[in-house]
């Protein structure tokens, strides 16, 4: 699996595109995607809410487990995708594309965002 | 402790074929190879392809080998013909569960125990001390054996089109040697999935050679590959116990609603007879709690060990759950207490991570294949 270089990502293994406009998107790894198996159930956080760099702000449930879905920005949630809520394994098919998860409004640039090559790095060893 | 996992005969195959890999009582065993859920719809559906090679074989041979197993077990193994298997359980003195296990009757004097993974060492031990008083030996035949299950509606052609074993004279539990793909095996048709299906057993050297035969047999059938994750979600709907969530050392079978595998009425004593007779009679006339079926109306799944909740008070413990794809919807096995038990009882949730969630009590199994 390959990593998109455009994207900035966490050790939680969450994704974060580019701000445009101030609006950055939020999604979770194919690496994620497929250490948690079939998604089914996404609780997203809404519209409105305020999300904390580094914090819970939802969770993605799959057959075998529950996780924390961590922001990976500080900010306010502007959307969250409906399709995904609706279709939750678009999670596991298109973890970097249709299964992105939320938008957020950055407040501030994330801190502690790692390039695509670092990521790649922190998880080639699994 | 630490030690490594063991690795089951076809191993090196799962790891081609990109399975991912988990612990399993000791054991490395594929959890699934691709999607889960495909593998479960598959197996409802068409066929899958399963290594169970960590279930531990005991084989039990003598002129008192049946003796002993009536002695040791709480079923009444008497009433096995040859070629025939039973569902049963082995309980401690106090009545507590140790194990669920099938005993298959391979020859007049010869039986097969099959224990689970993670309670075979107890269980050899057992039935070694239980049957040190009769004429049999006791033979711990877990290195002995690779397990293959293929199951599913399309696994008798699969099967069939790889032996000359009369399948269709094959009853369910029951099981009679033969050659499939050219190796010797033990076939059964039994399972833990709810579907018509078969369980192999052979050599390990064998294992990679029926592994392979039967996969290129089910390729124009949809056989597909399936992990233990898809095979804990397919006796989780046909409501079949999994040994450290339904049943433990602290049920009786009773509490468990599976009193029907004690037989009281089988000739002599055998371990667990007093206690057991109590728990009965227990069950019978005030049952504190029993295991039923729920059925959330949201999607949120609950896991073993989530508190069933009724008015905010406490009603029971979840011990399976999972996201059930046949019905869509998240489902569970839960002991609750009898007052809420009935089949409808209203008001009835889940305390998912503090969130109480509805879900509707419903009697097992979630699901039924249509014969």
């Amino acid at each position: 699996m390959s990593n998109p270089q455009q994207l900035r990502y966490t050790k939680e293994h969450e994704w974060l595109s580019d701000a445009v406009d101030g609006v950055a998107t939020v999604g979770i790894t194919e690496f994620a995607a497929n250490a948690l198996g079939d998604v089914v159930y996404a609780q997203l956080p809404a519209v409105g809410d305020t999300v904390t760099e580094g914090e819970t702000c939802g969770e993605l449930e799959s057959t075998k487990s529950v996780s924390d879905l961590y922001s990976p920005v500080s900010g306010e949630v502007v959307e969250a995708n409906q399709d995904v809520v609706d279709d939750p394994a678009l999670v596991n098919t298109a973890p970097f594309e249709g299964g992105w998860l939320f938008k957020v409004r950055l407040s501030e640039e994330p801190k502690d965002a790692l390039s695509s090559d670092e990521y790649t790095a922190l998880t080639a060893g699994n | 402790m630490s030690t490594a996992p063991r690795l089951t005969a076809l191993d090196a195959l799962h790891r081609r074929l990109g399975a991912t890999m988990t612990d399993f009582a000791g054991w490395d065993m594929p959890l699934r190879y691709a999607s889960e859920r495909d593998e479960h719809n598959a197996v409802r559906t068409k066929a899958g392809l399963f290594d169970l090679s960590h279930m531990g074989e005991i084989t039990l041979i003598g002129p008192e080998a049946v003796k002993a197993l009536d002695y040791a077990l709480v079923g009444n193994i008497s009433t096995v013909g040859v070629g025939r298997a039973r569902y049963t359980h082995i309980c401690r003195e106090d009545g507590g569960i140790l194990d669920d296990l099938i005993v298959y009757r391979l020859g007049e004097s010869e039986y097969m125990v099959v224990a689970n993974a993670s309670n075979a060492q107890v269980v050899l031990d057992a039935l070694t001390e239980r049957a040190a008083g009769f004429d049999t030996v006791v033979r711990d035949d877990r290195d002995a054996y690779a397990l293959i299950a293929v199951q599913g509606p399309e696994s008798p052609g699969i099967l069939a089109s790889l032996t000359d074993a009369d399948l269709d004279g094959l009853k369910y539990y029951a099981g009679l040697p033969g050659t499939v793909a050219g190796v010797p095996a033990m076939i059964a048709r039994t399972g833990y999935t709810g579907e018509d299906g078969f369980e192999l057993f052979v050599a390990p050297e064998h294992a990679v050679r029926l592994w392979e035969a039967l996969t290129k047999a089910g390729e124009g059938a949809g056989l597909v590959p399936a992990g233990l994750s898809c095979r804990d979600t397919l006796r989780l709907e046909a409501g079949m116990p999994l040994y450290g969530h339904e049943l433990t050392t602290s049920l009786t079978p009773f509490d468990a609603g599976l009193g029907r595998v004690v037989k009281f009425e089988k000739e002599g004593d055998f371990v667990g007879r007093a206690a057991l007779e109590a728990a009965a009679e227990r069950s019978a006339s005030k049952a504190p709690r029993k295991l039923v079926g729920l059925i959330a109306e949201g999607r949120r799944v609950p896991r073993a060990g989530f508190p069933v909740v009724a008015d905010g008070q406490v009603i029971g413990e979840v011990t399976s759950g999972a996201p059930s794809p046949t019905l869509g919807k998240p489902i569970a096995m839960a002991y609750v207490d009898a007052a809420h038990a009935a089949p409808g009882t209203s008001g009835v949730g889940v305390d998912i991570r503090g969130t109480h969630e509805p879900y509707e009590v419903v009697a097992l199994p979630f699901y039924k294949r249509q014969k």
